[in-house]
Parts: C-alpha cells; structure tokens; sequence
C-alpha cells in the first residue's frame, strides 16, 4: 500500500483547475434557480475557507452566504469565560483549554490578560497533553476548560477514560461542550431567517454522522450537504445544494464521503455518552438560552466536575454583550460583519469587541482579514 | 561530568575569571577581544551598520541550529540586509544557574562556527548568572556592526514595477521549533533554515545584484516583512500564491494546526525586492550558489491598494495577505 504522504491531506483539494471546472458548473445549474440560494454556513471553519481561499469571488450573485452559530470561541458566553478566569486565579492551579480560547473576552478579563499577570494558563495543541501537564504538577490542580462542538467532545471523552483508568487525581473538567443541531433550530425557528440551505461541518459528522441534520432537513424543508473544508469540497457542497434545490429536493446529502458516513464514529458516540448528558440550559454568546444545546458531566462523575468542586468561587450574575456588537444577530444569520458600526474600527482583531472578532474562525475576524477586495 | 554554571560564574571573582579564559576567550578568541579593555577600540572604512537583538528560544537545541547559531546568524544577517559586510559583534550571556557547562560549550562552539561564516568577530562581551527559575536556562543578546558596501538599501525604496523574490522556501524555522516543542514526528525531514547570509548576499552584490530593499523573514514570516514594506513605500504587493515555495513537511504541519506558512519565522530566508530586468540573473545565482531551487519569484509590486498586500490564488481570487497575530495559537478543531 502506498504510505500516506503529508501533501494528500491537501494536494488534490486545492487542484485550481478543478475548482475553476466547478465554479463554472455553479454558474451554469445557479442560472436554473427559481430563487436566490442563501446557504448558511453552519461552522465558522467554513466561513474561513470561503474568505481565505477567495471563493466568493467565483460564484454568481444569487448565491449568499450567511454565517451559523458554528464556532464554539465564537459562542462562547461572557460568564463561561469569567467562570475559566475565576478558576485560573485560585492558588496552586494550572488552567490548560484549547487555542483561540485565551483571547475571548469576558465581562473584564481574557485568559490571555490573566496570564501576564502571572496565572498558569496553557493553550494546549491537544487535550491529552493535560495528563503529561497533570504528572508533571502533582501538588497542583489542574483543569480543563472544555470547548468544542461535536468535533471536540470526544477528544474530552478521551481524557476523562485515561484520568479514570490511570486513576489521576489532579484533573477537573469544566465542560463547554456546544452541540451543532439545537442551535440551527434556535436560529430557524423563528422563521426570520432567510436560509434556505446549509452546508453542514464534515468533522461534526465524522463523530455524528450526517444523520443529526436529517430533521432539520425535514422540518424546514432545505437541503443540507455536509461537506469537508478545502475549497474543492465547499464548492463541491455548492453545486450539491442549486442541485438539490433544482430538483426540488430536501435531503441530506455528504460532499466528504472520504470520512463521513450517516451513522458517525459509534464508539466516539459511545464514549462521550458514557460520561455525558445534555444540560437543559445554555447560553450562547448573542443569542441567549438553547434548552438540551450543551453537554456537562453526569452526577457520577461530580468528583471531576469543577463547575461543581469550585461552585463557591464562581461569579454566578449573567453578564451583558458589549451594547454596539452585534454578535448575536450575526451568529442568527440576519447581518453580515460590516453591518456592524464598529466593524474594523473599535473592533478589530487586535482588540476584540466581541467574539466573532476573536476566533480566525469567527465571521468578523474573516471579514476584517480575507475581506474588501 | 556533568558541570553546572553556578551563581559564582557571574559574581565577577575567580569563578567568573575562569569562565570567560577557559570557555569565552577560548572560542572567541581574537587580538580585540583577548586586549581585555573596558571597550573595544576598532578600525572600519565608511558607513557603518548596527544592529541588536536578544534570542531567546525553546527548546534550545533543535533540528539545524541551537541558540548560539540563532544569536549570531540573526544579528549579522540584520546587517548584511542593509548591504553591510559583517565585522564586529558584542555578546551578552544571561544564564539561568544550574545550567548544563556543556550545553553552554556547544553553544559558544557553534556561535564560533557561525562567526566563521561571515569572518566577523566577537570583540566585546558580558555574562550574567541568574538565580534558577529567573530566566529559562539562557537569553543571549548580541549586538554587530558591519561595513556598508552597497549603501542606499532601504523598506522605503520600493516602487511600482519591482519584483519580489524570496531566496528558499519559507516558514522552515517556526515549523521546525513548533514539531519539536509538541513533539510531533511525523517532519522527520524537517529542520531549521537557521544560515549566516553573508555569504549568498556577497554573492549577489559582487555579481552586480542591485537589490532596492531586502529583509530576512524572521519573526512574523514572509507577510510580515511584505506588510511593512507596503506601508513603508505606500505600495501594494501583489504575490502569485502558487509560486510561494513552501515544503511539504512545513505545509503538512500548517495543515494539521491550521496556520499559514507566510506567518511562520524564518531564520536565513530573505525577501529581495528587486528591478524586473535583474529577476533572472538573481535567480540564477541564487539557485546556482545554495545549491537548491527553491528561490522564487513571488510577486510584484503595484498600485492596486497601496499599503496592503493581496494573494493571488491559482483559481483566479485574491484576498488580502494580513499581519500575523502576535502569539500563533492552533485552531480548535
Ligand atoms: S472551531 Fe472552527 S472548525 Fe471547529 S467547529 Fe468551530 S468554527 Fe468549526
Ligand atoms: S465587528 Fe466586533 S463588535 Fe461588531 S459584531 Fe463583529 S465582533 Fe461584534
């Protein structure tokens, strides 16, 4: 068999001459449209691939896109971020989470701030770095602030079964896991929305399946397609949906068949399920409350549970947006970042208003970076 | 034998004494340096250049070069940058105590051996030892002065219609620290691009390369360096991203973590702006002296939008090519 070459992850999925074939098959099906497509992007990751690689630019104007709700920095509620602070200044503790997350900004701190100041806080690469972190401070505890959709929670799930088998005594979770399918039906339901197809997040799906976005499918009557993130796979997405839409279909469909299945990875579902369950309530950043959205531990696993451990010192008061940010909307996919009157001038990515400004992931930050030419 | 630095090798006595004869003057040796002056008292012909920098890195060994070589290589490629030759270097030691003396011996050896490089010398000097946990094991801060040779230089000279070569493939020295500080195997091949400049930029000047500015890609990478150019000449650099050299082994390692190449440091790649009639006779020498083909024409320069910097993409978009965040931090999924 021929061994796996670093360039595969990429090579073939930025070949220019097939996304100049597909734009042009976009351009011919888009013209059959009865009505504009205004595909929301489910995850952020999207929304960079579209702004980095350019592929706005090739597709004809009654193609949109709208932002989803679909990056947990993004989303990530002020309080949440005042709880990781509140835990990081408590003697002998070292506060580990994952990357962009020590810049989202709570209600008067980030993660980043509190570390100058002298707070042991560390992004880490992957979450299993913890346990080396965790051997290494035996007198020290160590907690990780979990973040992540569905892509994320079973690298988390991981770390727990190794903290449990190795029997490690020093590691507390506090769980931020968001889920994906919960937060699209907040944003539809209202029916302000003017989505009317989703391209859905290949990596969700390789852990979900495909099939966690059948009812949506169902219930608001568009087509969906998952799809990976190289710009062959997001137009491949594209083409996918004017098709369905053409043929007036409303099905879920997968662009990235080289790793998703409808069914998902069942053992990682086993595994999260093993010690996780749904939390009736949530906050997401902008948008508010989603009932059953996020994961926590389950009682019997309270004796890893932060949250629970240091509820003392846990600012508990529900904390405000900045008043001129519209996150929130943005997130619902009813404005665009330069809607924004503070878009690029009091908040750029140097000094985050909100959080969509923070992420690379985040629609704000894309805009401002890839955006305006 | 595993001899440590002790607080004593910095407290100025006989310790210290030994330190600087037994290792310093060992390795640096030289008529200036050996002189043993409170200053240095040194003889140049024109214009000089000079230039500072402290290096501070983790780990301190890694694939093709070590803090020494940083600390001597980065400095005196900042003057052969501006067309300066490279002659005198002052050194400054901070070490935390308990720091392995050998570690310390390798380092000194391979400053010495990069010295070597640029035929400069190390004609000044001071060392410092820090209680244990004050500093990570060692901060070197070299300072060098060089002699212009080809003067006028300059980020501010560059004009509509130049070109923009870069001399070997980026991003080699972020990618490089990154793998080993996570421990990630898969890049064996990988290594640092961590080389005095001197060398290839003598080169050029001698075959009558006229560069109008050059910068060596480090901190910040290739968009840096191209962003402070546009602002400093009020240009718009326009870069065809296919011809950006960038291996496999660094391109696959962006791919897992989700950064760019352009944003990642580079320790003995320079960035050449250039007339377009010298684009090929650079290039020949370039390819020709490193032995290696990587050096590319990358873009040009225009008056689309001044001041910023716009990537090409192979499939007929463009976006902007922005700054690097100040602390590279992985995507989270
Ligand atoms: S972190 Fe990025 S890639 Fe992951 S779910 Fe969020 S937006 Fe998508
Ligand atoms: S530009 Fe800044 S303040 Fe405005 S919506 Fe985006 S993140 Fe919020």
């Amino acid at each position: 068999m021929k061994q796996l070459q670093l360039k595969d992850l990429y090579h073939a999925f930025r070949d220019p001459k097939t996304i100049k074939s597909l734009a042009l098959l976009i351009e011919k099906e888009a013209k059959k449209l009865s009505e504009p497509l205004h595909i929301m992007e489910v995850c952020g990751g999207h929304t960079h691939t579209i702004m980095k690689y350019g592929l706005k630019q090739l597709l004809p104007k009654n193609i949109t896109f709208i932002h989803g709700p679909g990056c947990p920095v993004c989303i990530m509620p002020k309080d949440r971020i005042d709880h990781a602070i509140a835990l990081a200044n408590m003697e002998d503790t070292i506060l580990c989470t994952l990357g962009d997350m020590i810049r989202v900004p709570g209600s008067k701190s980030t993660l980043a701030k509190e570390r100058a100041k002298g707070r042991d806080i560390r992004p880490l690469y992957t979450p299993m770095d913890i346990i080396k972190i965790a051997k290494e401070n035996s007198d020290k505890k160590v907690i990780f602030f979990a973040i992540g959709f569905e892509t994320t929670t079973p690298m988390t799930a991981a770390v727990i079964k190794r903290v449990l088998d190795e029997c490690i005594q020093n590691i507390y979770f506090h769980i931020n896991h968001v889920l994906v399918p919960p937060a699209v039906k907040a944003i539809m339901d209202p029916g302000k929305a003017k989505i009317n197809a989703f391209i859905g997040p290949s990596h969700v799906s390789v852990i979900s399946g495909a099939k966690i976005y059948e009812p949506l499918a169902q219930t608001y009557q568009t087509p969906i397609v998952v799809s990976g993130f190289e710009p062959v796979d997001v137009m491949e997405g594209i083409l996918m949906l004017i098709q369905q839409k053409n043929e007036g279909r409303c099905e879920v469909e997968i662009a990235y068949k080289r790793s998703v299945t409808r069914e998902g990875n069942l053992k990682a579902q086993q595994m999260i399920d093993t010690y996780m369950e749904p939390r009736a309530h949530f906050t997401w950043r902008g948008i508010g409350d989603i009932p059953n959205s996020a994961l926590r531990l389950k009682e019997e696993y309270a004796y890893l549970d932060a949250e629970k451990i240091f509820s003392d010192i846990l600012p508990k008061a529900p904390v405000q947006d900045h008043k001129l940010c519209i996150c929130g909307t943005i997130l619902q996919g009813l404005a665009n970042p330069q809607d924004c009157s503070v878009f690029g001038t009091s908040c750029t990515p140097n000094s985050p208003l909100g959080s969509c400004m923070v992420s690379d992931e985040g629609a704000c930050n894309a805009y401002y970076r890839y955006g305006g030419l | 034998m595993d001899k440590k630095i002790l607080l004593s090798h910095g407290g100025g006595g006989e310790e210290s004494n030994q330190l600087i004869h037994e290792l310093f003057y060992q390795y640096f040796s030289n008529e200036i340096l050996l002189k043993s002056e409170d200053a240095a008292i040194l003889t140049t012909k024109g214009n000089i250049a000079f230039t500072t920098d402290s290096f501070t890195v983790s780990p301190l060994f890694f694939a093709g070069g070590d803090i020494g070589k940083i600390a001597i290589a980065g400095t005196l490629n900042d003057l052969s940058m501006m067309g300066a030759k490279p002659l005198y270097v002052s050194c400054a030691f901070i070490i935390e105590e308990g720091m392995d003396y050998n570690d310390l011996e390798k380092i000194v050896k391979s400053m010495t051996e990069e010295l070597s490089h640029n035929d400069a010398k190390i004609v000044c000097g001071d060392t410092k030892v820090v209680p244990k946990g004050s500093i990570d094991k060692i901060f070197i801060t070299t300072s060098g002065i060089g002699e212009v040779v080809t003067p006028g230089i300059s980020a501010q000279n560059i004009d509509e219609h130049d070109m923009i070569i870069v001399s070997r493939d980026i991003g080699r020295h972020g990618a490089t620290i990154l793998a080993e500080r996570e421990s990630i195997d898969i890049t064996s091949n990988l290594s640092s691009d961590c080389k005095s400049l001197w060398p290839v930029v003598k080169h050029l000047l001698d075959h009558g390369i006229k560069p109008k500015a050059m910068r060596d890609a480090t901190r910040g990478g290739l968009a840096a360096v191209l962003n402070e150019w546009a602002v400093s000449s009020n240009i718009c650099i326009e870069l065809d991203e296919e011809a950006i050299p960038i291996s496999e082994e660094v391109q696959g390692l962006c791919e897992i973590f989700g950064f760019e190449a352009t944003d990642f440091a580079n320790e003995g790649t320079f960035i050449l702006a250039l007339r377009p009639e010298q684009v090929d006779k650079a290039l020949k020498l370039l390819h020709a002296f490193q032995d290696d083909q990587s050096a590319s024409l990358i873009g040009k320069v225009t008056t689309k939008k001044p001041k910023k910097v716009i990537l090409n993409t192979p499939w007929g978009s463009s976006r902007y090519l922005d700054l690097p965040k100040g602390e590279l931090l992985p995507r989270i999924c």
